[in-house]
């Protein structure tokens, strides 16, 4: 009936790294203990970033509001835990370069307690959806499956598009990842209670559960679940990296593809992690905003392995203690999965809304130092690219910075899901290339803006002379006139004298010269050449003026 | 309480267990039954042929690398494969220093002049080839029959040493001259061109038998024999997804569809598709020269254009033009053409093809 297929495609390439998931699979979710301190960015979403609205000294509740959302892609941030905010300070974050951020430092009190204020929406399913909207926009919640893009957003399709279908992603492809499985499995009920309420914020008749084969506890665990429901499908899917991507797992369970430059909903398709369903069903029920998820701490250069609730805003390093430390061997921490996380620089970075997991690899689970080798064309990465790009080519440009060669290969449709650099047997990064392209372009983009910029002040300064030239010009010739025109009414007052007339001429002679200068020329033969001049000058700066109103309506366009 | 020290790179942070010093081993372990086969067809003198070809191509190879302040890549074996294809396109008792010639010209001028791997616009075996075809083209077309190991009549290996290193000037220069026959495709030309039928030029005492072609029992390069096992090496190729269908299949059809066609209009003049299949050096270009990486187009579309014109490039010279073999000369040609294939066979992305609907 719907848009979902029931034979499933499959998209385009992909590939099948070890999905090594056995390390936590088996480890029930369970809850980090309170951390010593709290270190809460300010951004933690795609968009602008919060503003504090807390000073240190500050005792906050849990679920306190200490970031402000600013504009509407945007989302607030909350306190993780009651306690005492100590400082807002730049701190390290989850970032390859070692960046800091702005972060609300919280000492926990230890009591742990919610502020008594928070109400729910007690039957979701009957009320308004613009109320269950604005829910989860006061909740800060962002799509949690790692892009973290603001949810209401999602939720609040543009007018006259009409959602079909909503895609519930459960695919978790990154090795490694098990939180998302061991959601499924031990939380399908309220996964499935937050779809209900998705369905009806989006008015939505279909919903389809895309999970891959290789989580069957999850699958039957959801399955027994969404039996209760006719509108709910459960779709088990082939395993294939990058599946989890949203525009693949919309080609393989509807058969579209997502324009390029577009979003899902221009196919119908709203796409939303498991976690961010349930996510969805706190904060609508209960008025909770999102303060924890859950993180798969693994990899085989950490003691024991565990799948846990973490407080946002805890350090790495209390989430590897936990697990009983590194080990000796390992070599990179990642933040997020193997093939598209970050490998963090220490332990002190904080879990983020985007925190997906905690890797710690060992050198027999991580390639590194490998030496880059020439390209040999053997067109691997064009097999395996899931955008079916031409990674080879796009590698070679963004090597060379050919920046307009890049944008005509497509560049920014890149998803990163780093398949190209995976099987690459000449060990090119290709990935980094790719992101060292598109800051290029970028960089060069907004030097170009800059740049026209500067033009616009300098011609509308020169369009200011022109017209400040004009008006002295135009003042001069009225002077000039008035004098002349005095110097006539003296004349005439001295004709007058000698010749006895009427004081009325003087009058008429008078009102047209103070009225309107240039007219006034055309009494005395000296002051032609001037008014011609005065006009000209006007005319050039109504010429100027127009010239810049047609730019201003191109750049409109553009 | 120090922090650990990690490494920190761009994601993604694990890989494949591919690298190109494997691709060019499962390129030359599927060459290995087709050239072990020359080496007991023709004897001694193939071996010493292989062996010369590639050690030249290594030593080239290695002091380029030296001279260019390059770390040593002879790890990545493709040197060694290049001296393996190279011989495979000669005949089977070419003077050693033909071979030396050869492999030097294939690394030097045919790779490492353009800047190495993956730098080449020529498939290096393939323009070394050329370049000895057109300077030496009395010892690039002299053809012995075969003389298997072991058999009665075989070479021994001081005679073969003597063939290869003295030539025909000390020792023993009847065993070459006395002995050398067209290849079928050489024979084919001319005695077609000289108004026999093609029947007439293979059959009688020319003998041509397609059982003996299929297991190379021929006059011929060294690689030109066995169309079994380079079909066989071809297909081991294909399931090790060192190479995709695309070239080897199109350049197949290329080939042997204008030979169907105009053996049916005229099968006194042209021979069967079966014939340019099993003779000469197609199933060798198809499988292993025209889809050497760095020389052929990477998307699906450009390779089976290059794989078309390279196959009926091949046709056209073989039955037109003034060579009685085209494969090195097709795709050699062909070769030029592939940025060009490349950038206009751009694949469709994903979400473009329906932006406009």
């Amino acid at each position: 009936m719907g848009i979902a297929l029931t034979t499933l495609r499959s998209f385009h390439g992909g590939v099948h790294p070890a999905d090594n998931k056995s390390l936590s699979a088996h480890r029930p979710i369970e809850r980090l203990p309170l951390p010593k301190m709290l270190y809460v960015p300010l951004h933690q979403h795609l968009g602008t970033p919060c503003e504090p609205c807390v000073k240190p000294g500050d005792k906050v509740l849990k679920g306190d509001l200490i970031g402000e959302a600013q504009g509407f892609v945007s989302v607030p941030v909350h306190a993780p835990t009651s306690g005492t905010v100590l400082e807002i300070k730049q701190h390290t974050v989850g970032h390859p370069s070692g960046f800091t951020m702005l972060c609300v430092v919280i000492e926990p009190d230890g009591r742990d307690m919610w502020r008594s204020d928070l109400v729910g929406i007690k039957t979701p399913l009957q009320v308004d959806p613009s109320e269950i909207k604005k829910k989860i926009q006061e909740a800060g919640i962002v799509g949690l499956g790692g892009a973290t893009f603001p949810s209401h957003i999602k939720m609040s399709p543009p007018k006259g598009k009409v959602v079909s279908l909503l895609l519930i992603n459960g695919v978790e492809c990154e090795p490694y990842l098990t939180c998302d499985a061991r959601l499924m499995q031990e939380r399908a009920r309220e996964i499935v209670l937050g779809i209900t309420i998705m369905m009806h914020a989006l008015q939505t008749k279909e919903c389809v559960i895309g999970i891959e084969a290789n989580k069957p506890m999850a699958i039957s665990a959801m399955r027994k679940v969404v039996d209760e429901f006719q509108q709910i499908k459960v779709a088990v899917l082939p395993v294939m990296y990058p599946q989890g991507a949203e525009k693949q797992l919309i080609e393989v369970v509807t058969g579209r593809q997502v324009p390029s430059g577009g979003l899902p909903i221009d196919v119908g398709v709203i796409v939303h992690n498991v976690a961010t369903a349930v996510a969805i069903r706190e904060a609508v029920e209960f008025g909770r905003p999102l303060i924890s998820r859950l993180v798969t701490v693994t990899g085989k250069g950490v003691k024991s392995t565990a799948n846990l609730e973490v407080l946002l805003g805890t350090p790495v390093q209390d989430l590897i203690n936990f697990c009983g430390g590194l080990t000796y061997k390992t070599k990179k921490v990642i933040m997020g999965g193997p093939m598209m996380g970050t490998a963090l620089h220490n332990l002190e970075a904080p879990v983020v809304k985007g925190t997906s997991g905690i890797l710690a690899l060992t050198s027999d689970e991580t390639t590194f130092q490998q030496k880059e080798q020439n390209c040999i064309r053997c067109g691997s990465c064009l097999k395996v690219c899931p955008i079916r790009l031409m990674p080879c080519e796009m590698a070679w440009h963004s090597k060379h910075e050919n920046l307009d060669a890049l944008k005509e290969y497509n560049l920014f449709d890149c998803i990163e899901c780093g398949s190209c650099a995976f099987v690459c047997p000449a060990h090119i990064p290709l990935v980094h290339y790719f992101r060292f392209g598109k800051i290029s372009i970028l960089a060069q983009k907004q030097a170009d803006q800059a740049k026209q910029k500067v033009k616009e002040r300098s011609q509308r300064k020169e369009a200011r002379i022109a017209k400040e030239e004009a008006e002295k010009e135009r003042k001069k010739a009225e002077m000039k006139a008035q004098s002349d025109a005095r110097k006539a009414q003296a004349a005439m007052t001295a004709a007058q004298q000698t010749a006895e007339s009427k004081p009325s001429e003087t009058a008429k002679a008078e009102t047209p010269v103070s009225q309107e200068a240039p007219t006034s020329g055309g009494t005395i033969s000296e002051d032609d050449d001037k008014s011609v001049r005065a006009a000209r000058a006007a005319k050039a700066a109504a010429a100027a003026r127009a010239a810049k109103e047609a730019r201003d309506a191109k750049t409109d366009a553009n | 309480m120090s922090q650990p020290k990690f490494l920190t790179s761009s994601s993604p942070h694990i890989h494949g267990d591919n690298s190109i010093a494997k691709i060019m081993e499962t390129v030359i372990l599927a060459l290995l039954p087709a050239s072990a086969l020359s080496v007991i067809l023709f004897g001694w003198p193939a071996l010493l042929v292989i062996l010369i070809t590639v050690i030249s191509c290594m030593a080239t190879e290695s002091i380029i690398l030296r001279i260019r302040k390059r770390e040593s890549l002879l790890s990545d074996r493709s040197a060694a494969l290049t001296g393996l294809l190279l011989a495979l396109t000669l005949p089977p008792q070419v003077p050693w220093w033909v071979c030396v010639v050869g492999g030097v010209f294939a690394m030097l001028i045919g790779k490492q002049l353009y800047g190495g791997l993956g730098s080449n616009i020529f498939n290096p075996a393939l323009i070394a080839r050329v370049f000895l075809l057109i300077s030496f083209p009395v010892e690039l077309t002299s053809w012995p029959p075969p003389v298997p190991l072991f058999f009665e009549n075989a070479l021994t290996l001081m005679q073969s040493v003597q063939i290869i290193f003295h030539g025909g000037h000390l020792g023993v220069p009847a065993l070459v001259d006395a002995v050398t026959s067209a290849t079928p495709l050489g024979q084919y030309r001319m005695q077609v061109s000289l108004g026999q039928t093609v029947q007439e030029a293979l059959g009688g005492s020319y003998g041509f038998d397609y059982f003996n072609a299929l297991g190379g029992y021929m006059s011929g390069s060294l690689g030109e024999t066995s169309a079994l096992l380079l079909t066989a090496g071809g297909i081991y190729l294909l399931f090790k997804k060192v190479i995709t269908w695309h070239i080897p299949v199109s350049m197949l059809i290329g080939c042997l569809l204008p030979a169907t066609i105009l053996n049916q209009m005229n099968p006194g003049t042209y021979p069967d598709a079966l014939f340019h299949l099993v003779t000469g050096g197609l199933l060798l270009g198809a499988f292993f020269m025209a889809t050497d990486m760095v020389t052929s187009p990477v998307t699906p579309k450009g390779q089976i254009i290059f794989g078309l014109s390279c196959g009926f490039l091949t046709y056209a010279i073989r039955t037109w033009g003034g060579y009685p073999e085209g494969v090195s000369f097709a795709i050699v040609i062909m070769n030029i053409a592939v940025p060009l294939i490349d950038q206009y066979t751009k694949p469709a992305i994903y979400g473009r093809r329906l932006k406009k609907a």
